[in-house]
């Protein structure tokens, strides 16, 4: 059983760089950042470690962190534009009975975040509801297509903090 | 010449009696036999996780109930364990036994519901009518503590909406002696019937480390023959009290991990369930259950992920909060809806008959599967 | 009947009319109380009640259901084949109910004294096949047309072990005809074939094991015929909806429900025939001990009708409480268990026959 503090600098001794750094500031869980194009790197890593054996994913959620700077749009509707798309991974280990949280971050313009659905399978509909809800691209994901909306909804991905319901959905008048 | 043949692709829902709500399932087939299965799901999507950024934290509570609209008591638990843990609220003693009684009646009544609705599925009717007689009663105490049958809405953040009525403990006990000898009726009804253990031995059987791979929870998890229950593994409220015991598959009638010992779980479960009412519900300690329920829910900054063992699995809260009223981000890991991305692994080479009998052990609430 | 009418009423037509609506009637009969039974039946074994509103204890449920469902639109959708679709169901009944032709209600109602009856109602039955498999290709369902599949491999299957088993008694009592067969096994219920036949003698306690196995046997795979759980996997609402009829309502849906418990009447009577002495009292007719010989057919109706929904009841009773078996289960139930046992049976009450 180790600490969040312990695997960080485990995983920053093997890896360098992809591993960001530690945020130790919310009050609950402390949370480690790792690159967003080497998530499924370190997982692999963290699922096979002897002393980690992180073999559970418990929730994988896509988050909107809306830190971009708000612009009105010639419609004058606000969107957002800049800042990042997060990715949170809370991870358990059923035998040494461990967590940790991990949190990826790719920019909003161009979401790309590597896929883990292969190290646990867990992750498949995980992933299609962040990209349904969101637009994260998870990269190398089998099977990425909308889960929850519609296969043929066109108006974006409702769960970002810019969305705006459209007029109509197959020529029914959505807002009533 | 060698004969033409092709697959039939089958849509079996959104609309049929046995897939639990409104799930659809693509099968492909050859004849009766399974070749692949894609199950289609989002029919029942409400947008809780975008509600839920509109509303303060306390206006999400009745949102939770409508999720697992069969536990809807422990959708109200795990939420408020989550934000309580994000304020770091302690609640009071009284308040804990009445949410951890309400929990495991809630745990009954559920798995009377799966269990019934599960002999259905294979063909047997009666004992369905049976077992929801009995949660009838369930019901009953439920109307009787917090005036609705289904969706409750019962805690809140730091303490309950209303205190339990003075019949609430007499009549629970009377309840737990009424139902342990229902138990071994269904047993000798149902369980042990021959044509059931063979409808459902050795079918659809889920490996350990399969099951773990895909972050399967709950019955289903346990029904691989592996301990692993939250209440006991990473206790919350105060489970860590109270003596019980986790059931496990052991493929007693056919390999571990199959339908029958799935089933066998949950009925084994409403057993040891009983056990903890019996322990609690006599120790419910005096006390206000509004005194720890704070004026503004304004949580600090940060995140929290919570989890409770609801009768369908491991049930999630993932919160974000940005210092204000309303939360930022919820997500929830719902048990429902990990469990059945298993299905397609689950069916591969059985028959379409199989499929219902899978499907049945897996135990989905599409409510919880769509949000 | 034909004969007793003729002379009665002077007019072949007439009297040929008549005793065509004889079995019509009771299959009629047999449909109406046969639904409004299931309905009890099962609610009283699920700790409820079922109908109670309509008359006393809810006694004309079904007839409000004919009456509705007489009512109903007859929708059809589009892509189905009509011909064979409208045809289905009028198929599947005409089958049940000219089964009724040679059942034997008492020694005097009967529609047809045939003396090939048992192989007629065998050959007649099997009519109800034909109009599954029309109706579950005509729906151009899938539900239905796997339905159609399973009921057609089930109900051929199922046949052999009934005529083994019905071949078997026809060996032992040399005949055909099912009014003789009943006869034979007169007066005493220690004359029904189940309990070794008629005549006295060593063979009569030989007999009685095999007569029981082949009764089990045949009352099985009746069940399986008239698609009855835990054989009801046609139908296996849980699975395919409703099986072969999922596109069918108002009064095409009812035919198929009217034939399917005219049907579980049919088998019934017919396992009775064979075993429990058709019509034929346990205990003696009323009617000789008080010298009113015109009363005895009236008591043969009586006991034929309660020994046949007996065997009704048991099917209910069967269905409530048992849950459904799979499609390769059915199969290798049939094919390796029942089939090789009557056989076994059939070779067995033939050598004690020849003795």
């Amino acid at each position: 059983m180790k600490n969040t503090e312990e695997i960080f600098e485990l995983l920053k001794k093997e890896f360098g760089d992809a591993v960001l750094q530690i945020d130790k500031e919310t009050p609950t869980e402390p949370i480690i950042f790792v690159d967003p194009l080497k998530i499924n790197v370190v997982g692999e890593f963290l699922r096979v470690s002897e002393e980690l054996k992180f073999d559970s994913l418990m929730c994988l959620s896509g988050v909107d962190d809306a830190n971009g700077t708000k612009v009105k749009d010639e419609a004058g509707l606000d969107t957002i534009q800049g800042g990042t798309l997060s990715v949170y991974y809370h991870l358990y280990s059923t035998t040494l009975n461990h967590k940790i949280n991990l949190k990826v971050s790719a920019q909003r313009e161009d979401p790309k975040v590597e896929s883990v659905e292969n190290i646990w399978k867990c992750a498949d509909w995980h992933e299609r509801e962040a990209f349904d809800m969101y637009g994260i691209i998870f990269l190398n994901h089998p099977d990425l297509r909308r889960i929850l909306m519609p296969y043929d909804w066109e108006a974006g991905y409702p769960l970002r903090k810019d969305y705006k319901n459209p007029e109509f959905y197959q020529g029914m008048k959505v807002p009533y | 010449m060698a004969l033409k043949t092709e697959t039939m692709v089958l849509n079996m829902g959104p609309q049929h009696p046995s897939t639990h709500g409104v799930l659809r399932l693509e099968l492909e087939l050859e004849g009766e036999l399974i070749k692949k299965v894609i199950p289609h799901i989002g029919y029942l999507h409400r947008c809780f996780e975008k509600h839920a950024e509109a509303m303060q934290y306390n206006q999400v509570i009745p949102y939770t109930d409508r999720m697992d609209y069969l536990a809807s008591m422990y959708n109200n638990f795990g939420y408020v364990i989550a934000v309580e843990k994000l304020m770091g609220i302690e609640v009071p003693e009284r308040v804990q036994y009445i949410r951890l009684i309400m929990g495991e009646l809630q745990r009954i009544a559920s798995h009377l519901v799966a269990l019934g609705t599960y002999g259905l599925d294979i063909g047997a009717f009666t004992p369905f009518l049976y077992l929801f007689r009995d949660r009838e009663k369930i019901l009953s105490l439920f109307e009787m503590t917090c005036g609705a049958r289904l969706l409750y809405n019962y805690m809140w953040v730091g303490g309950l909406s209303h205190d339990i009525h003075p019949d609430f403990q007499r009549l629970t006990k009377e309840f737990i002696n009424y139902f342990k000898p229902t138990i071994v009726e269904l047993d000798s009804l149902l369980s042990y019937n021959k044509i059931f253990i063979e409808r459902t031995a050795n079918i659809g059987i889920l490996p350990v480390d399969t099951a773990i791979n895909y972050g399967v929870t709950g019955p289903m998890l346990r029904g691989s023959g592996i301990k692993f229950d939250l209440r006991r593994n990473d206790p919350y409220s105060i489970y860590n009290r109270f003596d019980f015991d986790i059931p496990v598959g052991k493929g007693l009638v056919g390999t571990v991990g199959d339908c029958w010992d799935r089933y066998y779980v949950r009925v084994r479960e409403m057993e040891e369930s009983l056990k903890i009412l019996e322990q609690a519900i006599d120790n419910i300690p005096e006390g206000d259950v509004q005194s720890a329920i704070p004026k503004r829910i304004k949580p600090p900054k940060g995140t929290v992920y919570s989890r409770v063992e609801t009768p369908r699995g491991e049930l999630g809260y993932f919160i974000i909060s940005d210092g204000s009223t309303n939360p930022f981000r919820v997500k929830v890991r719902a048990p429902s809806f990990v469990n059945l991305e298993v299905l397609g692994e689950l069916c591969k080479g059985h028959l379409v008959a199989d499929v219902i009998a899978i499907l049945g052990s897996v135990d989905i609430v599409l409510g919880e599967v769509d949000r | 009947m034909y004969q007793y009418f003729y002379e009665l009423l002077g007019s072949e037509i007439l009297a040929t009319l008549i005793t065509a609506a004889v079995p019509l009637v009771n299959v009629l009969l047999a449909a109406l109380i046969g639904v409004y039974l299931e309905r009890k039946v099962s609610a009283h074994m699920q700790d409820r009640l079922g109908p109670m509103r309509t008359g006393w204890h809810g006694i004309f449920q079904t007839v409000a259901d004919f009456i509705k469902m007489l009512q109903k639109e007859d929708a059809v959708s589009t892509e189905v084949d009509k011909k064979l679709y409208n045809l289905a169901p009028v198929l599947v009944f005409t089958g049940s109910f000219a089964a009724y032709a040679v059942i034997p209600f008492s020694s005097k109602v009967i529609g047809t004294e045939a003396e090939v009856g048992i192989f007629y109602l065998l050959a007649i039955s099997s009519l109800v096949v034909a109009g599954i498999l029309m109706a579950g290709w005509s729906s151009n369902n899938k539900y239905s047309l796997l339905g159609a599949m399973r009921s057609a491999s089930q109900i051929i299957s199922y046949e052999i072990p009934t005529a083994i088993v019905v071949l078997s008694m026809v060996m032992y009592t040399g005949t055909l005809s099912l009014d003789k067969m009943s006869q034979m096994q007169t007066a005493y219920f220690w004359n029904w074939n189940i309990l070794g036949g008629a005549e006295f003698g060593f063979a009569k306690f030989l007999l009685i094991p095999f007569m029981i196995v082949g009764f089990i046997i045949i009352y099985i795979s009746t069940l399986a015929e008239v698609n009855r759980t835990p054989f009801d996997i046609p139908e296996a609402e849980s699975e395919l909806v409703a099986g072969y009829f999922t596109e069918y309502c108002g009064m095409k849906w009812a035919m198929f429900m009217l034939s399917e418990y005219g049907n579980m009447f049919a088998v019934s009577g017919l396992v009775t025939i064979l075993f429990f002495g058709g019509y034929q009292s346990p205990l003696g007719y009323f009617g000789d001990a008080i010298g009113v010989h015109w009363m005895i057919p009236f008591e043969q109706v009586f006991w034929f009708i309660a020994k046949g929904w007996f065997f009704v009841f048991v099917q209910m009773w069967l269905r409530w409480t048992l849950p459904r078996l799979r499609v390769d289960q059915l199969m290798s139930l049939c094919w390796k268990y029942l089939i090789p046992y009557a056989f076994v049976n059939l070779i067995i009450i033939g050598i004690i026959t020849l003795l």
